[in-house]
């Protein structure tokens, strides 16, 4: 059954690995020249002073890469569901061939057992080599800003790839075993991985962990919006800030008063029709305004990871459980 | 070594016409004494037909003392049907031959022939038949 | 003798139709069984029961005393070729054979690779290429050489040309006598199944009409024709499989133990083809009523 697993799956295999090996070569040559020009432009930017250039000229370098690497880090957990998985069970359904297999003397738990073991384990081991490539690679791009934190890129490094890989690949599986047709079902396992995913990265991975909260007095240079109205009501003093702490996922924040409230209370004088930005700004100083932020600490990368991968590992483990028993049960 | 056919048409039994062509075989000395019978497998193999029914002829013929089966071996003629030996066969075909060559010179066709020998040949029999 | 495969009230609905019902049979081993009937009969549903790709709905079904695909090695006893000889396309003949080792641990290499080379088949060829016969020849091989005692066979040469038909059929004979196998084979074709078969199954309408070992079949079957008569008054020990009649005859195919004594009928043997058409033929009421299995 190994030997039949491997046959059958040997042309995805070899392309699986040709494409990583490729891949490893483009790092290994980029990869060690990026890093030493981190460590000599952006590394040092504070103390020459001009950090928003060295930081965007580093970061325009191997441009056509980097897109290539945002898309294969998107698309391979997917594709893996979609190519590796949904054949497996809706191609032999498909030739009738499952009329061959089952009359050999395994039996189907076997013969699925060992499928998706196999298949299975090579999906996790592709994703799990992509994504440690990926991150080495991009170590120097994280440094910047948000960096590993922010939610795209999180879903990008790390072993959270390989949990993404396991889920598409069982999800492919049972696609294909309710479905019974290859086509139909890798769409509808593009179509529900894409929306778990979304949906687990957006609603619940904030979540995984109780965030913190931070209050603290208003940064003014995180202010960027100031002005009149807003939900608080018409007459009201409107503060927006964007929050920039390095490393760190901010979910939300909020600008209230010294007691808390995010009502904010009628303008100061100096933020009348007539007054700069500057006298404004200053007069909001004096109102002693608190931020309230709401955030995951960068240092919180790693516990978020394995949470994360460890849900995605028990999906997929459910669904082929569920593959097992319905191939003994309901299949014919 | 004799080569079987079998006509799927005839209404006759299978087991039946393997059994008719043996005997006829011995009856024209394409089988002899000592002669191995084609083994089952072979049989099957040409004809295509269930091995029960080879066997069922095989041991027909057993039945009747015309072949011996000998395990391991094969099957084989024990005894011709003793109608006649060669040196009494071989003048008769002579002669057989000689009037036939006579009837196709008068110009009867292969049919006419066929229907004369038939029906003298049954009439003749039914004759001896009433005179025994 | 054993039964290779015993089936009580057998049947398997789908949806709403019953694909097979109320199939009782006792096939004893050491025959060729032909199992014949038209589309849609329920012929391949049977034989999937039996190798337990499908699930009975109704009844039971054990082949070689056990139920179908119980355990590995249940499924090593019996060999099974569906309809149109599914293989791998993208896989070459000596992967079959690799696979068939792989799978089945009562393979037999020897038989395999000889075969293969007999029938004159290229091991690196991939199984998409090859034609319908060679493809059938392939999968009989793989199910001949994993030494079965019972050999399943769906429809094997019905999409096959004369001379592949026969060849497959010599090759079939042939391990037969090999391996002493009891072989179940299903045709719509009743020309090729009278030649092989010596025991007939008849499957009409999703039930079995007749059951029984061909020789006594064609002994308890007889045709009548004589002057027109009313085939209810026949006597009750004649069954009457089929009826047909001009304004001054009737003609009957009839099934009976007893010998017919009534001096108006003529009566003629029936081939085994005219048999299966007379029950195939039977109205969509009568089909219903199964005749007893006949027993030897």
């Amino acid at each position: 059954m190994i030997w039949l697993t491997w046959r059958q799956f040997r042309a995805q295999t070899v392309a699986a690995a040709g494409l990583l090996a490729l891949l490893a070569i483009a790092f290994a040559v980029t990869g060690p020249q990026l890093a030493h020009l981190y460590d000599t432009t952006v590394a040092t930017c504070h103390a020459q002073h001009d950090c928003q250039n060295a930081i965007n000229a580093f970061q325009s370098r191997d441009s056509f890469l980097q897109s290539l690497v945002r898309l294969l880090m998107l698309a391979a957990p997917a594709l893996i569901g979609i190519f590796w998985g949904a054949p497996l069970i809706a191609h032999e359904l498909e030739a009738g061939t499952q009329r061959l297999a089952w009359v050999q003397s395994v039996t189907r738990f076997r013969w699925l057992a060992v499928k998706l073991g196999l298949a299975g384990l090579a999906s996790m081991a592709a994703a799990g080599l992509l994504s440690l490539m990926v991150t080495w690679w991009s170590g120097p791009f994280d440094r910047i800003g948000a960096g590993r934190m922010d939610p795209s890129i999180f879903s990008e490094r790390g072993i959270v790839p390989v949990g993404y890989a396991a889920f598409a690949f069982a999800l492919g599986v049972t696609a294909g075993l309710l479905i019974r047709r290859t086509v139909p079902a890798m769409a509808a396992t593009l179509a529900v991985f894409a929306a778990v995913v979304s949906g687990f990265a957006g609603k619940v991975r904030f979540h995984l962990i109780p965030p913190l909260h931070l209050t603290s007095p208003l940064n003014m240079s995180w202010v960027t919006q100031t002005g009149i109205g807003g939900p608080a009501g018409p007459n009201s003093l409107l503060v927006n800030i964007t929050p920039n702490v390095p490393g760190a996922w901010i979910g939300s924040s909020s600008v209230t008063t010294a007691a808390g409230s995010t009502s904010l209370g009628p303008p100061p004088s100096g933020c009348g029709e007539n007054s700069t930005y500057r006298a404004c700004t200053a007069a909001i100083g004096r109102l002693h305004l608190r931020q309230v932020l709401v955030y995951q600490p960068g240092s919180r990368f790693w516990a978020l990871q394995w949470y994360e991968t460890a849900i995605y590992l028990a999906l997929a483990l459910a669904l082929a459980g569920f593959c097992v028993w319905w191939v003994r049960r309901r299949v014919s | 070594m004799i080569e079987f056919h079998l006509d799927a048409h005839s209404g006759v039994a299978p087991y039946l016409q393997l059994i008719h062509q043996v005997r006829q075989a011995l009856r024209l000395d394409l089988l002899s004494e000592g002669d191995q019978l084609p083994t089952v497998k072979d049989v099957v193999g040409r004809l295509a037909i269930n091995p029960n029914t080879v066997l069922k002829a095989y041991r027909e013929l057993e039945y009747e003392g015309l072949v011996a089966a000998r395990p391991g071996l094969g099957t084989f003629v024990t005894r011709t049907l003793g109608d006649g030996s060669p040196a009494t066969i071989a003048p008769l075909r002579r002669e057989l031959q000689r009037w036939l060559a006579k009837a196709r010179r008068t110009g009867l066709d292969d049919e006419s022939i066929e229907a004369l020998m038939l029906t003298t040949f049954r009439s003749a029999t039914e004759g001896e038949e009433n005179i025994a | 003798m054993t039964a290779v495969l015993k089936a009580q009230g057998l049947g398997r609905r789908y949806r709403r139709r019953w694909a097979l019902s109320d199939c009782t049979l006792d096939i004893p081993a050491g025959q060729v069984v032909g199992l014949v009937g038209p589309n849609g009969a329920g012929k391949t549903t049977l034989l999937h029961l039996a190798v337990g790709l499908l699930q009975p709905t109704a009844g039971t079904i054990e082949v070689l005393g056990d139920r179908p695909a119980a355990s590995p090695a249940q499924l090593a006893r019996v060999g099974f070729v569906a309809q149109d000889a599914p293989t791998y396309s993208g896989l070459t003949v000596a992967d079959h054979l690799r696979l068939g080792a792989h799978l089945n641990p009562g393979w037999d290499a020897a038989t395999a690779s000889d075969r293969i080379e007999r029938l004159g088949l290229d091991p690196r060829q991939r199984a998409g290429k090859l034609s319908g016969g060679q493809r059938a020849q392939l999968a009989l091989t793989l199910a001949l050489a994993k030494k079965p005692e019972l050999l399943l066979l769906d429809e094997p040469v019905a999409s096959l040309d004369p001379l592949a038909r026969r060849e497959f059929l010599q090759g079939l004979m042939e391990a037969v006598v090999d391996q002493g196998l009891s072989v179940v084979l299903s045709s719509h074709l009743v020309a090729d199944l009278e030649r092989v078969c010596d025991y007939l199954i008849v499957l009409v309408a999703s039930r079995v009409q007749i059951a029984g070992e061909v020789e006594h079949l064609r002994a308890t079957h007889h045709l009548l024709t004589g002057p027109r008569r009313d085939p209810a008054r026949l006597p009750e020990d004649q069954h009457v499989i089929s009826a047909s009649h001009t304004d001054r005859q009737t003609t009957l195919t009839v099934r009976t133990e007893a010998p017919i004594h009534d001096p108006a009928w003529v009566v003629s043997p029936v081939g085994l083809e005219d048999l299966v058409l007379a029950y195939m033929s039977r109205t969509a009421a009568d089909a219903r009523r199964p005749e007893l299995e006949v027993q030897r």
